[in-house]
């Protein structure tokens, strides 16, 4: 393959972020956005030219018909010194295809839809338009160099830039203070996280000394150059450098593991670090939908995935990296569906779903194992992620679309729009049925891959997920039919009258749609596993499926039950169990915890002490270091007496001081 | 005697070449009678000038690609790709100086002196090639007073200031003063090695003594005057203030980057690792004087040349921390380090040199709030004082980095504690530039210097530079294609 395709995916992005950061407000709003959009569109062709090329045209299968890593080009970017070379590269292995195709796509489809949300009823652009393109542009950018990086370093340079970018957005409408203060939060809680990842990446890369991906986890194809497979003999060396040491009770090598799931735990949400992403859709819903639901948001995911061939040996040498990322995904996809059946503004809702959706692929990452149907939950968690992608993207725009109409978060301002809106409530049902794991759609099938790796796992696993399953189809459903459904709608009719909006908006609706409906259909298993063969088991576990479409479609009927017609069921149901409807409202007081955390414990009694010893000590000494210094400074100024004599006087005692110094210290001392 | 030796030296005879273009040009070019036509001619001076240097840089870069190792005369010349590396990075440095000049160069009262400027620019330039690829003594000795004189001479440019005449005589008598200096230390080297030639002044083992180390601080006290090192540095101020800002920009850094190559030849080649023990140790104290005594001397400055000119005494206090490293590394840092210093001083004279062509303020406290009416002059001079400073991801940054790397890759104690010191020097040079980004930007006052213009010259200048800053360090090509040129012998 040609480095000059690959390349422009990345540098067409970057391009098109200093074009419209630089230049964008001597455009117009509208050509600001049809140059974003295009650029972006062809951004897009060309990740699925490539991509196509990867799978299909044959040159990168092995003998034995596995899938090989092929490194288009790895530049050195910084080399300082010894081993310790900085490279920028660009890696293409199943899943960093799939991963362009799957950020170039949502991010087209977002570049299109924002031309038409971010304008208001009378077609109005929002002010800082061109910026808003600006700052999409850089964040496809941010995240088309993550999924490829070589090396665990550029994955965190870039891994930094999108939650810069990530930051930018959010904070888009910088005058709101709940924006403001919704960005801050998202940066600072994924910084903290990016710490343990930081820390993770320098003990890997000091006991290894490597921070190339193929070192750690592949071998290079003999004969062939720039392309390597999957090693898992690469992998058990990597890890075996550490020597065993231990620390705190684990293996310097599983720490470091863990630590590197801290970033991506932060990235994506999971429990305990889950606290930004509700606040994050203070930003406006295109974001929400690029960002926060298809692409950022599963940073963590492929992290993991990244990385997954240390995390299976470090698992079969006894270490405890992959069963701490089961257990975090399985708690945080219960937590996270409890507290969406009880959100009142959609966005929230939907932000919940994803955590929980984000968190079943974290589960299916961890349930897999050597032999156990070939590391099935990879496949799946990857599968997973693409229709997830997809079918979440597509619920956020249809939220946005609602959102514009209505100009409310609320579902209780919108309540029986399926007349009004009938493309978006089509489109938006398409979702719900797809996240819900209803067949034909294609949530059905990924989720039906990871209960089936879980069920091989454990009989505990799949019960935990099957019922969370279950609890999704049921809100999501609470959903709907609070929306489109429970009772006509009572806002102004006629002109102001919600309806379906422009088709900038409505196209990306429906071509997600369609995606949504079929994309399960890929025969994703010939094409993507943790060590590029394809896993002998693939198909449908009809047990398994027919098992988790009853709990969907008795979860589905409760919904409607429930939901359908205005009624009092709902509030019986609350005020039946108050307390812990409260705390599920309040999301299980994370917030409050973290503010008691930070305010009452880590302000009062460990900043305040240090701020008194900052302000008395430290400030003193560094005033007392800046008045010498001036004090100095004064003192040596009759050096500069501005006579030509003093100068040659001053050079000759300078000069006859060093020689005669350096004479009387050589001859003298030694 | 074999004529084509001379062909060794491609890159002195194509600047000579160049110097005789410029001279007939500006002998035949038209002179016009008419009062203020004048501007015309000199104007295609200065364009002929730039042409021709520009085509002349790039010529450079072809000899660098191709050329090999080269001894001429004997071995008292020679060039290696490294030599021809560093004078192409002074071309691209002369280079922004005469487009930084050319409006200069066409005001009055400068106008009748026509390509003088350039004459004299291109001789001192000359001198330091020579300077650069010197193997003898005396050839280094002709390079270093061709590079000095006319620099005097230009210096004394701008005839009817006073401050302009002072500076000159200040300098042409310190400048004597240190070359005799420098011959007295040479004249003890050779009596006691008999001989001037670089390599044979190493291979003559001779043992040290004091009289040797006496002689070496003699040497470096006449090369360290030209790098303005403490204790040898006092006209600098006075120099830079008084003269011509073009000639103060081109006295900053084109002759400060080849003066520091030279004065790394001579170390590492002359007195090499056999006398490395007394050297460093000298040089050392000398860095810490002069990056020390620079910064408290920039703190007190409120004019903006003369604020510059202490912030070069200490900014050539860190480039001889590439020379005190004496490996691969450090050399490849050095020049990196000249080459990103060249860009963001020339920057900073650039946005100095364009207000003061136009209001003929200097001073720091007229720069207040210059951000309301020049917002583009005052963002390349807040660059610009980034850069210098070394806050990333600017140039500055990295040949920071890359320097005190290569310093601490010789791996003794005495390094760390030295490259603590500097960077402790860092931090007080951060209080100083930040002065003037806060002067800029902070201050609430109305800006005496009005919106303004700025010629076409001037900003292709500062686009250059600008650009240089913000680039250099991240393409990171650049530096890895110098520490690749270093691997071959110096």
């Amino acid at each position: 393959m040609e480095a000059t395709l690959p390349l422009l995916i990345l540098v067409l992005p970057l391009l098109m972020f200093l074009f419209l950061g630089l230049f964008g407000k001597f455009l117009s709003h509208k050509w600001a956005g049809i140059i974003g959009t295009v650029g972006m569109g062809v951004t897009m062709i060309i990740a699925y030219y490539t991509a196509y090329t990867y799978f299909f045209s044959g040159q990168f299968v092995g003998a034995d018909g596995e899938r090989l890593q092929y490194i288009v080009f790895d530049q050195d970017w910084l080399s300082l010194w010894g081993n310790l070379t900085i490279k920028l590269g660009f890696l293409i292995d199943p899943i960093s295809a799939l991963m362009l195709v799957v950020v170039t796509t949502i991010s087209f489809m977002v570049h299109l839809y924002s031309n038409g949300y971010m304008r208001d009823h009378h077609g109005v652009y929002e002010t800082g338009f061109q910026r808003f393109y600006a700052f999409l542009s850089l964040f496809s950018f941010s995240m088309l160099g993550l999924v490829v990086a070589t090396n665990i370093f550029q994955m965190y340079i870039f891994w930094e830039l999108v939650g810069a970018s990530s930051y930018l957005l959010i904070g888009f409408y910088y005058t709101k203070p709940s924006a403001v203060s919704a960005s801050k939060k998202a940066f600072i809680v994924t910084r903290f996280a990016d710490l343990g990842f930081l820390i993770g990446i320098l003990i890997l890369s000091f006991t290894t000394e490597t921070f190339d991906f193929m070192s750690l986890t592949s071998s290079p194809l003999p004969g062939v150059e720039n392309t390597y497979y999957v090693d898992a003999a690469t992998a058990t060396t990597a890890l075996e450098s550490a020597g065993g040491q231990m620390f705190l009770g684990g293996s310097l090598m599983t720490w470091a593991l863990v630590l590197i799931f801290m970033g991506g735990m932060g990235k994506s949400a999971m429990m305990p670090l889950h606290i930004w992403l509700p606040d994050a859709m203070e930003g406006p819903t295109p974001v929400s939908a690029l960002i926060h639901a298809a692409t950022m948001v599963v940073a963590g995911v492929y992290l993991v995935a990244r990385l997954f061939p240390l995390f299976m040996i470090n698992n079969a040498m006894g270490g405890a990296a992959l069963d701490i990322v089961t257990v975090v995904g399985a708690l945080t996809a219960a937590y996270a569906a409890i507290v969406a059946c009880t959100q009142i503004d959609i966005k929230r809702v939907l932000a919940f779903s994803t955590i929980s959706q984000i968190a079943f692929m974290m589960v299916s990452l961890g349930v897999s194992r050597e032999g156990m149907h070939d590391n099935l939950g990879y496949m799946a968690s990857m599968f997973h992620l693409f229709t997830h992608a997809m079918f979440k993207a597509l619920l956020f725009l249809g939220a946005g679309a609602l959102i514009h109409a209505v100009g409310s978060n609320d579902y209780t301002a919108m309540h029986g729009l399926r007349k009004h809106m009938p493309i978006t409530h089509i489109t938006f049902l398409v979702g719900c049925l797809a996240i819900a794991g209803i067949i034909p759609f294609s949530g059905f099938f990924s989720k039906d891959e990871i209960l089936t790796a879980c069920f091989g796992n454990s009989a505990v696993a799949y019960v935990w997920m099957s019922l969370v399953a279950g609890l999704t189809a049921f809100y999501m459903f609470r959903l709907y039919y609070l929306i489109f459904w429970w009772k006509e709608h009572n806002v102004p009719q006629g002109h102001h009258a919600p309806k379906d909006q422009p088709w900038t908006m409505t196209l990306p609706l429906i071509l997600l749609g369609i995606v949504a409906i079929f994309c399960g259909f890929v025969p994703f298993a010939d094409m993507v596993s943790w060590n590029g063969h394809a896993p002998h088991h693939s198909g449908i576990n009809w047990t398994v499926a027919s098992i988790s479409l009853a709990v969907a479609i008795i979860a589905i009927a409760i919904a409607t039950a429930m939901y359908r017609k205005e009624n009092a069921m709902p509030a019986k149901m609350r005020s039946f169990f108050p307390r812990l409807w409260t705390a599920a409202h309040k999301r299980f007081y994370f917030d409050e915890l973290y503010m008691f955390i930070t305010h009452k414990i880590i302000f009062d009694r460990v900043c305040k002490p240090i701020a008194w010893f900052d302000r008395h000590i430290i400030d003193g000494t560094m005033d007392a270091f800046a008045a010498i210094t001036n004090k100095a400074s004064y003192a040596i100024r009759g050096l500069q007496s501005g006579s030509a004599q003093s100068y040659v006087w001053v050079y000759l005692i300078g000069a006859l001081l060093l020689g005669g110094g350096t004479v009387a210290i050589i001859f003298l001392f030694f | 005697m074999d004529y084509s030796q001379f062909l060794a030296m491609k890159q002195e005879i194509g600047l000579l070449i160049v110097f005789l273009l410029v001279f007939l040009y500006d002998l035949f070019a038209p002179r016009y009678a008419v009062a203020g036509t004048d501007k015309k001619a000199v104007k295609g001076i200065s364009t002929v000038t730039i042409v021709l240097f520009a085509i002349f840089t790039a010529y450079g870069f072809c000899c660098s690609v191709i050329g090999n190792t080269q001894v001429a005369f004997g071995g008292m010349y020679s060039t290696t790709p490294v030599v021809a590396t560093i004078k192409n990075i002074l071309n691209i440095g002369v280079l922004v100086v005469l487009i930084q000049s050319m409006k200069w160069n066409a005001s009055e009262p400068q106008i009748m002196r026509r390509a003088e400027f350039y004459e004299l620019l291109l001789i001192t330039l000359f001198g330091m090639y020579l300077m650069m690829s010197a193997r003898h003594f005396l050839v280094f000795l002709i390079g270093l007073e061709s590079a000095s004189l006319p620099l005097a001479a230009m210096v004394a440019f701008d005839k009817n200031k006073y401050e302009s005449h002072e500076a000159a005589v200040k300098y042409i008598l310190t400048a004597v003063f240190s070359s005799a200096i420098f011959m007295l230390g040479l004249s003890f080297v050779y009596g006691l090695t008999g001989t001037l030639y670089f390599d044979k002044i190493a291979a003559s083992h001779v043992e040290s003594s004091g009289l040797l180390i006496v002689a070496m601080a003699f040497v470096m006290a006449g090369i360290g005057f030209k790098l303005s090192l403490v204790p040898f540095h006092l006209w600098t101020a006075d120099v830079y203030q008084g003269a011509p800002t073009s000639v103060t920009s081109y006295l900053s850094v084109i002759s400060k980057g080849a003066t520091a190559f030279a004065f790394m030849v001579v170390m590492v080649q002359v007195f090499g690792q056999f006398y490395a023990a007394a050297w460093e140790w000298m040089l050392y104290a000398l860095i810490i004087l002069t990056i020390t005594v620079g910064n408290l001397f920039a703190i007190r400055q409120r004019n903006m040349k003369r604020f510059l000119a202490f912030s070069s005494v200490s900014q050539a206090g860190y480039i001889m921390l590439g020379v005190i490293g004496a490996n691969q590394m450090s050399l490849a840092a050095m020049m990196f380090y000249i080459l990103v210093y060249i860009f963001s001083n020339l920057a900073a004279f650039g946005v100095i040199q364009a207000i003061e062509n136009k209001t003929g303020l200097v001073g720091m406290d007229s720069y207040r709030g210059l951000h309301k009416t020049n917002p583009r002059l005052a963002f390349a001079m807040m660059l610009a004082m980034f850069s210098l400073a070394g806050i990333p991801p600017f140039a500055g940054f990295f040949s920071k980095f890359f320097i005190f790397t290569g310093a601490l890759n010789q791996g003794s104690t005495a390094m760390y504690v030295l490259v603590l010191i500097a960077l402790i020097n860092t931090i007080v040079s951060l209080y100083y530039y930040l002065l003037v980004v806060k002067a800029m930007y902070i201050a609430p006052e109305e800006c005496e210097i009005a919106r303004f213009k700025s010629g076409c010259s001037e900003r292709l200048a500062l686009v250059i530079t600008v650009g240089g800053i913000i680039l250099l360090g991240i393409v990171s090509i650049v530096y890895n294609s110098i520490l690749t040129m270093t691997t071959s012998p110096m």
